[in-house]
């Protein structure tokens, strides 16, 4: 290994494949922690190690540990998950986790708060509920996105079949998983490098994370371009015909690092059905081999691209799958968000989109979330999709079934959706604090406030219904894709954000820094001339975003056309 | 712990260095201060030297009649009043030796002619550890016949425990039962034993002058003890500044435990790691207005008890126990009240619901619950003087220097609808930035590291009982000890209770500790304590008391302590292959040996 790889580059490589001493940090009874190494690796399993922030200095006061826990985040591409699975889940959250199930904007459940002695009995409940923690963190092909629009019954059904076995086929092979929290047998001399080994990653598996979406137009949902690889299907006479493939997209930044940026994915050509995974072996395999590993903040496909050259990189994947990429073909997306309310799928199932604020599925006042859906998943036969946009859909319900979920949903208040006004509809927020070990600010505790105030802002400008998509993040990760929201919020220190405008609502522009680190009087009152202007001067139809680029009060950055013609 | 064998004895002739070395065999550092004294009050009477000293020093059977002062005492009390004693006696000019009950060797019993035992009685109604054997000695079957023996008995004790003073009672009857006569009754003496205490110590010296012949005075003692030394004691405390006050429990947990940092700066005072620091208490202000006003008496009404005047309200704030039942004040209550109920509670067919009246009601609950008119004189007369609280001293000089550090779990409750308080850990966890509280150390031989640094030391302290042993690891860790530390810890939850977490966490990484065993009682289904861990590692356990380690166990005297020592017992039958009695024996010969010793609470 170079002498500059990463320090993460040699855990991987001593790693044993993904095993560590995780069996000896779990039993460690002194900490609620992981030795630092097996922090990293747990990753690889599906976790994150955390601690309450809120509590972290009174505790160091009181000559305690931080107050030590651990993210467990699903493996569910396209986000479905039967009845069934929803009440062991369910449980799980109840038992184990803080009593909340958190809808991530990459159609995951996210449990929070479980801390180390039950770990392990909550990684084996989850995999008891025939869902998997594999691979949904560390460097390797994260949980697929799909679609999660089901209008088009069929081919949502074709593209998450694809989703789902491309997921699959770039998991992990070891069986690290299974031995540490489902006690299997260890393979033989399997902690010599043999004879287990991993065809695809190898020891040090990718240079970093590596997601991968699937796209329906007109809807873009999953955020294609923000995605390192994305497939958009191409769809003729309601049939799959292939897909465009899009790569380099990422959003990852570090303030003040220009060397460092979200990027929009480009779209380098249309493959079939068939080649779908050739494809998608060749660019990330070129990742794997070409990418940096020796700089983490460098090291996503995007960098990889724009430093090596797109056409050169484009070469090097069709030279490993065989075959050249034909064309793009021409599609159209109208927008990214979700659509809410009852929809009738083409085989007269219906599908009821709620909305989930934060994605966050609890029980908090009037909104008795978990419980409802509980009480929902009881009665229900159908299943349950998380959008990207963390919001989530009753899927698949026969006609004669709504009138009793409608009653349940009443009963629970689940039917924000019903209330709310488009802005708090469509807007996303990250987790940030108090879990999250890299905010800088709030932002899914912040959201519901601050909406409330942009409400009051927007309707004294009569633009009450007004559809703006606002996204916050704690920091410049952008975990909420906030670089494609119309209005977005990145964290930049407690209290205070980066306010960046302009973006599109189909996901195709990015947006622009308009104020730097700036707090909420500033932020609102910014916020408040703009839409000054925009309701005084907005075309028929025109979108808020839109509008600020046209009128030139944001210089818009290139982004995908609006419309790829070929 | 025995008089250092080291002692230079070069500028005496040999006859008298033997001598010497015999005397001062077996005597505990109190009573070589003392001699040390009285061997300087000598010097400083040339006149009177050679005599003194020949008496001093004279051969076996030891003068006919000198005085041996015996005592027993886990917290000092009893220590502290028989070194009074012997000091008096002293200074009356008879010949005496002062003995921790451990170190008197028990076959010169039969040969004592004047004996002095002053004992506590500790556990329900056990000795104190330094009198175990003693005890056992007196009472068993290889006790002599005792009849050239005149004695006195002073115990102490607690009339709030069902038991009281059982110790200094058994060891009168049996000394009386092996044919010795007493010089005086037995005084029974409560928490505030002076008020016992000093009487009977006047008529005991009095008894013993009368059967010694020769009244001249030999010398006068200089006293020298360290804490003397200081100029701050008991009697006359120090009022240390509060420099920390720290809760080292969770939000989450239900337990309130307090880091407390006092400030020694000036006082001299010093303490070795096991030593505890005794506090005067205030009453909690809401509860001196509660029962002034239950009683509807007046706060400032002047009242006199022997010289002292002052208002009612600082009697009861600062002289006064009105956090802790005692059966006199019960039984005056009662008749005052006329209550028939507390009568028949006080007849000794139902010590059981008195006890636990005792231990449910402070003084405000019984005035609540069976009103009677008190006025402000008779009812200062009828509660008990406040006592100091002891607190084991959780921190090193080594390393914190002129502070003293406690662990002190705040005593506050809700009860019969009000909330109730600790007198000390209230008034300690009430401090603030300006605080200050009077003070004393309270020295504790019997809890002393290994003077062989190089011996390893297995330290058992649950809950507030980790406190000393955090003086003890900061000790050995300051003065690079190569013996190895073993602590187990144990609370109700790792998240929320595990003190010092940090601390243990970092001593772990130094290897300042060389193992931590924890036991979360409520972190699981069903419950578990430090005696499971210390079976579960029974095995490891013998093999480093059997390599020569310490053992230490400081905490809860009602269950813990208790369960501990069963559990000890039963490691040295699994894996000593003992007998139940054989394992008993061994376990309770290393207390004799000072290698099992507990500060239990
Ligand atoms: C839960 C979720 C946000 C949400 O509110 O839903 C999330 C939460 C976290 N993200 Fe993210 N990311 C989530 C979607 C995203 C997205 C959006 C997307 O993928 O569509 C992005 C931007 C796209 C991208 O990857 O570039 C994103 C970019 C990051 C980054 C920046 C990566 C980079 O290239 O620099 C980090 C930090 C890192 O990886 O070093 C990060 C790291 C994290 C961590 C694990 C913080 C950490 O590394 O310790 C956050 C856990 C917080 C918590 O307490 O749960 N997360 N993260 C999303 C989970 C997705 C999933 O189910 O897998
Ligand atoms: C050698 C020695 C060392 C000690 N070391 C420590 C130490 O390191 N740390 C420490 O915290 N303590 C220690 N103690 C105990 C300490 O001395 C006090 O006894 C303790 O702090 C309580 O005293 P207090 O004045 O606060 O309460 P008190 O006023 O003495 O008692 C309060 C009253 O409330 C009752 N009571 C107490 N707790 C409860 C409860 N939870 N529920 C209901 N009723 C209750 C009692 O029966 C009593 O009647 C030690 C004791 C000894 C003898
Ligand atoms: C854990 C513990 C148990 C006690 N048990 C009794 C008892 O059973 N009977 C009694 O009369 N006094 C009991 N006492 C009270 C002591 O005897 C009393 O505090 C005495 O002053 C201690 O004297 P010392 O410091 O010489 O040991 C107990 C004290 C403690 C701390
Ligand atoms: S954007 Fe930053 S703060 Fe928000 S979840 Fe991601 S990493 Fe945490």
């Amino acid at each position: 290994m170079s002498a500059a790889a990463s320090p993460v580059e040699k855990i991987k490589a001593d790693s044993r494949y993904l095993r560590g001493t995780l069996q000896e940090s779990l039993a460690d009874a002194v900490t609620g922690s992981l030795r630092e190494e097996d922090q990293t690796l747990i990753k690889y399993h599906g976790s994150y190690q955390q601690d309450d922030r809120d509590l972290r200095e009174e505790r160091r006061q009181q000559k305690l540990e931080p107050d030590y826990s651990f993210m467990i985040r699903t493996r569910t591409p396209g986000g479905i998950a039967t009845a069934a699975q929803w009440l062991k889940l369910d449980a799980i959250a109840t038992r184990f986790a803080n009593g909340s199930l958190r809808v991530t904007t990459r159609q995951a459940f996210q449990f929070h708060g479980v801390i180390k002695r039950e770990l392990k009995p909550t990684m084996a409940a989850i995999n008891a509920s025939l869902i998997d923690t594999i691979a949904a963190c560390g460097d390797v092909n994260r949980n697929v996105l799909s679609a999660a629009n089901p209008l088009l019954s069929s081919v949502h059904a074709t593209v998450h079949a694809q989703a789902k076995a491309l997921s699959e086929y770039f998991l992990p092979k070891t069986r690290a998983y299974y031995e540490i929290w489902l006690d299997e047998e260890r393979v033989a001399g399997s902690d010599a490098h043999e004879p287990e080994h991993e065809p695809i990653y190898g020891t040090t598996y990718l240079p970093r994370k590596f997601k991968t979406a699937f796209a329906v137009p007109p809807v873009n949902d999953v955020d294609i371009f923000a995605n390192d690889l994305g497939f958009i299907a191409i769809v003729e006479h309601d049939t799959v015909v292939g897909y465009n493939v899009t790569v380099g997209g990422g959003f990852g930044a570090t303030h003040g690092d220009p060397t460092t940026y979200p990027r929009l994915a480009d779209v380098i050509g249309f493959v079939t059905p068939e080649q779908v995974i050739a494809v998608a072996e060749g660019v990330i395999t070129t990742q794997r081999d070409w990418g940096n590993r020796a700089e983490r903040k460098r090291s996503r496909l995007k960098y990889t691209i724009d430093d090596r050259g797109l056409d050169h990189f484009k070469a090097e994947v069709e030279r490993r799958a065989g075959f050249a990429l034909a064309p793009a073909r021409a599609f159209v997306f109208d927008h990214n968000g979700d659509r809410f309310g009852w929809i009738a799928g083409e085989d007269g199932r219906w599908h009821l989109t709620l909305r989930i604020e934060a994605g966050r599925i609890v029980d908090r006042g009037e909104r008795r979330l978990l419980s409802g859906l509980r009480a929902i998943a009881q009665i229900h036969d159908g299943d349950f999709r998380l959008t990207p946009n963390q919001n989530l859909i009753v899927a698949n319900v026969p006609v004669a079934q709504r009138a009793a979920i409608d009653a349940l949903v009443a009963e629970y208040g689940l039917d924000l959706y019903r209330s709310a006004s488009p802005l708090r509809l469509n807007a996303l927020a990250c987790v940030a604090l108090p879990t999250c070990s890299l905010a800088m600010a709030e932002a899914e505790r912040y959201l519901p406030d601050l909406v409330t105030k942009l409400e009051a802002r927007l309707a004294a400008h009569d633009l009450a219904d007004a559809d703006i998509h606002l996204r916050i993040s704690g920091c410049p990760n952008g975990c909420s894709r906030p670089y494609l929201g119309e209005i977005a919020l990145v964290g930049k220190a407690p209290g205070r954000y980066n306010l960046m405008l302009g973006a599109d609502h189909r996901g195709q522009r990015l947006n622009r820094l308009h104020k730097e680190n700036i707090a909420e009087p500033e932020i609102l009152d910014t916020v408040d001339a703009l839409l000054a202007r925009y309701a005084g001067e907005r075309g028929r139809d025109e979108r808020f975003g839109d509008f600020l680029v046209r009128a030139g009060l944001v210089a818009a950055k290139p982004g995908i056309p609006l419309e790829v013609r070929t | 712990m025995s008089a250092n064998p080291a002692l230079p004895l070069i500028p005496l002739p040999d006859a008298k260095a033997g001598d010497l070395a015999r005397l001062v065999d077996g005597l505990d550092s109190a009573s070589l201060w003392w001699l040390s004294g009285y061997a300087a009050g000598l010097a400083s009477q040339h006149t009177t030297v050679a005599r003194a000293v020949s008496t001093a020093l004279a051969k076996e059977p030891v003068a006919a009649l000198r005085l041996t002062v015996v005592y027993g005492s886990q917290t000092g009390n009893a220590r502290r009043l028989a070194e009074q004693f012997a000091l008096k006696a002293e200074t009356a000019g008879l010949q005496v030796r002062l003995l921790r009950a451990d170190a008197y060797p028990t076959r010169e019993l039969k040969s004592e002619r004047l004996l002095v035992v002053v004992v506590s009685t500790q556990g329900d109604g056990e000795p104190p550890d330094d009198a175990r054997g003693f005890v056992d000695f007196v009472l068993g079957k290889r006790a002599p016949e005792l009849k050239e023996l005149k004695f006195g008995v002073l115990g102490l004790g607690d009339s709030s425990y069902p038991q009281f003073c059982e110790i200094g009672r058994v060891l009168d009857a049996r000394l009386a039962e092996l044919g010795a006569t007493r010089l005086l009754d037995r005084a029974d003496a409560d928490v505030d034993f002076d008020t016992v205490a000093k009487p009977w110590s006047e008529r005991a010296l009095q008894s013993v002058r009368d059967q010694v012949k020769s009244q001249t005075p030999l010398a006068t003692v200089t006293p020298l003890r360290p804490a003397a030394a200081a100029g701050w004691s008991r009697e006359k405390p120090f009022a240390a500044d509060v420099i920390a006050n720290q809760r080292i429990t969770a939000r989450a947990s239900d337990k309130d435990i307090r880091h407390i940092e006092l400030s020694l700066e000036g006082s001299g005072l010093a303490y070795e790691p096991g030593d505890a620091l005794g506090l005067w208490p205030r009453n909690p202000p809401a509860l001196v207005d509660a029962v002034v006003a239950l009683l509807k008496l007046d706060p400032n009404a002047p009242v006199r008890i022997d010289e002292t005047t002052q208002p009612l309200r600082l009697w009861l704030s600062e002289q006064r126990e009105l956090t802790r039942l005692s059966r006199p004040l019960i039984a005056q209550h009662a008749a005052l009240a006329g209550s028939a109920e507390l009568n028949r509670l006080l007849s000794p067919d139902h010590s059981a619901q008195l006890q636990k009246l005792i231990a449910d009601y402070q003084v405000v609950d019984l005035l609540r619950a069976y009103p009677a008119a008190w006025s402000a004189d008779e009812l200062v007369a009828a509660l008990r003087p406040l006592t100091p609280r002891l607190y084991s001293i959780a921190s090193s000089q080594k390393v914190v220097g002129e502070e003293a550090h406690l662990t002190v779990a705040h005593v506050a409750y809700d009860a019969f609808g009000s909330a109730h308080w600790g007198a000390a850990s209230h008034y300690l966890a009430s401090q603030g930035e300006a605080g200050r509280v009077p003070v004393f150390i309270e020295h504790n031989e019997r809890f002393r590291l290994p003077r062989d640094a190089s011996r390893d030391v297995i330290m058992i302290g649950p809950g507030t009982g980790v406190a000393p042993f955090r003086g003890f690891v900061q000790d050995r860790a300051a003065s690079g000890a190569n013996g190895r530390n073993w602590l187990f810890f144990g609370n109700p939850h790792f998240r929320s209770d595990f003190l010092y977490q940090l601390e243990w966490q970092d001593a772990l990484k130094r290897g300042q500790l060389a193992r931590l065993d924890l036991a979360f009682s409520r972190d699981q289904s069903d419950k578990l304590y430090v005696q499971q861990r210390i079976r579960e590692q029974g095995a490891e356990l013998y093999r480093w008391i059997e390599d020569g380690a310490h053992l230490y166990v400081c905490g809860d005297a009602t269950r813990m302590a208790k369960d501990v020592h069963a559990a000890l017992i039963e490691v040295a039958v699994t894996h000593g292959g003992k007998s139940l009695d054989d394992a008993t024996a061994y376990v309770s010969q290393l207390q004799q040996q000072g290698r099992y010793a507990r500060d239990v609470y």
